[in-house]
């Protein structure tokens, strides 16, 4: 039987829909390569940029900020990086963040991706307020935690003895001799990385994280009762009580049935 | 001497403001100039008047970005350059790629690629609209600038300002996929800012003219042009070249020797008349 050409129209419509078929391929190839680009938690971004899922949706990888940083702290991630092209980032043990009191890459952002005013109070910039990241300290190998004298982390920190404090305790293991053990402040701790910058390790035993990376969370169903303000949290509190079969009947009278209660479960 | 001007002029000139506004790019990152700071996504001139790019802001739009009045001023700037003046100028004057592609097509010239590969072209150059339309549903979906992350343009750009990393062999694949693949095949076929700037660049003023009675149909335009359907009228009609896909890069009007295409603004009331 032989076949009728096909008319314009269907024509017209079968090419649409291989285009949309096409359009749909490349479409699902892109997302995933765009889903493991954007997959890289370990990214320390300067200083005011918003949380990471919108600083890659607003950042325009223009570079201001990496051309305004004085100490070529900051890079845009090249091809091959691990991390997402063209957005700023950086490595606190090759260039750590100086804390510039006018904070220069701030400013210049014009897309909003580092947002001055979370680095404002009282209409005054503070880089004390940035939060990069924060140090976690490796206490198998920090030396301080050995007891070998080194305050290199402590002395190197820009909010020396708030971010960074050194805690006296007595070494046993010599009966005469101190530990100064370095403890991170995360209330603090901006994460500029002047203490991974400094310490004297081979692989640095204190270290910048993405805050959210670096922090648990206990859950806020536990309160502290020696602190009035978290204990406040009570006053409104009312208890939801759960019914079972096995809970209808006071504990005691459950101790007391012996197992016929649960048997007949 | 002349001849080598005349031929070559609007080539000179071009590479003189692509190589230009890299090296102020550059300059800005490396030694602090404030002539060019940033990068081709945007960029600050004299440290006062802002420029973006508006098909990064598009995408960024598209990912539900809340975008900075800053970033807007820089998008109206480039966008109002483009659409009343240059057209796709961006591409042929700006865009660092260019200079890639141009010399992957001159190489084709060169080895006679173009003569062993006469067959149609594979794909549609209405490729780089598709793109340019999955481009802000792929951003949607994502919620990230998706082209932005895979461009070469953007890529080669940075690369050049701020360290290249592997971005070299993007623009290797850009040059061989120009070169043994398909002609004109980024620029003229997949770039979804090409195609951007196609659509911007529609009404836009600087056109190339065609004079019907100075063409001797030598067709050397239709060779070196990279968007030959947009000289369709080529010794046919006295028509200005009205395509968005123009480039603006004059190449044509070089290498005409009998003065058929030059360069001027854009008449709608006498094009009007001519079209009919």
């Amino acid at each position: 039987m032989k076949k009728e050409a096909l008319s314009d129209r269907r024509k017209f419509i079968l090419n649409m829909a291989r285009g949309v078929g096409y359009a749909a391929i490349g479409g699902f190839l892109w997302s995933a390569y765009l889903d493991d680009a954007k997959a890289s938690p370990l990214i320390l971004r300067p200083p005011a940029a918003i949380k990471e899922e919108d600083f890659l949706k607003t950042c325009i990888k223009c570079g201001l900020c990496v051309e305004a940083c004085p100490y070529d702290t900051l890079m845009l991630a090249k091809p091959g990086d691990h991390r997402p092209i063209g957005t700023p980032y950086f490595i606190p043990r090759d260039i750590p963040c100086y804390m510039c009191e006018d904070i220069p890459c701030v400013p210049v952002c014009p897309s909003g991706a580092l947002d001055e005013s979370s680095v404002t109070v009282n209409g005054h910039l503070d880089i004390n307020t940035a939060d990069m990241g924060l140090a976690v300290i490796d206490e198998n190998s920090c030396i301080a935690f050995w007891g070998i004298q080194c305050d290199a982390c402590y002395r190197a920190c820009p909010i020396l003895g708030q971010a960074i404090t050194v805690e006296y305790s007595k070494n046993e293991r010599t009966g005469k001799h101190a530990f100064l053990k370095p403890v991170v402040h995360a209330d603090a701790c901006t994460g500029c990385g002047m203490c991974e910058h400094a310490c004297v390790t081979e692989k640095p035993a204190i270290f910048i994280l993405p805050r959210e990376v670096a922090m648990g969370k206990a859950g806020s169903h536990y309160i502290k009762g020696w602190d009035k303000k978290d204990e406040s949290r009570l006053k409104d509190a009312h208890a939801i009580h759960t019914t079972t079969n096995v809970s209808k009947r006071k504990a005691v009278d459950k101790l007391n049935s012996g197992l016929e209660g649960l048997l007949d479960e | 001497m002349s001849k080598l001007w005349n031929n070559y002029r609007y080539l000179i000139l071009r590479r003189f403001t692509q190589i230009g506004i890299l090296i102020l790019f550059f300059g800005a990152n490396a030694w602090g100039w404030k002539i060019l700071e940033g990068n081709l996504s945007s960029s600050e001139l004299f440290g006062i008047v802002p420029m973006s790019d508006p098909y990064a802001v598009l995408q960024m739009v598209a990912a539900g970005a809340v975008v900075a009045s800053d970033l807007l001023i820089g998008v109206a700037v480039v966008a109002l350059f483009y659409f009343l003046i240059g057209g796709r100028a961006f591409c042929s004057w700006v865009c660092p790629i260019n200079m890639v592609t141009d010399s992957a097509n001159y190489l084709r010239r060169v080895f006679d690629i173009d003569r062993a590969q006469i067959t149609k072209q594979p794909i549609t150059r209405n490729v780089r609209y598709w793109i340019l339309g999955i481009s802000l549903i792929v951003s949607a979906f994502m919620g990230i600038a998706a082209f932005e992350f895979v461009s070469p343009i953007s890529m080669m750009h940075r690369g050049l300002v701020f360290g290249m990393g592997f971005g070299w062999a993007a623009i290797g694949m850009i040059f061989l996929f120009d070169l043994f693949v398909l002609k004109n095949g980024w620029c003229g076929h997949i770039c979804p800012l090409g195609g951007f700037y196609s659509l911007l660049g529609k009404f836009s003023f600087i056109r190339v003219h065609h004079l019907e009675e100075n063409c001797t149909l030598c067709m050397k335009c239709k060779v070196v042009c990279p968007e030959k359907q947009v000289l369709h009228m080529i010794g046919k009609e006295s028509l200005p070249v009205l395509s968005g896909e123009c480039t603006n890069c004059a190449r044509c009007i070089e290498v005409c020797d009998d003065d058929a295409l030059r360069f001027s603004i854009r008449d709608f009331i006498q094009n009007k008349k001519m079209g009919e």
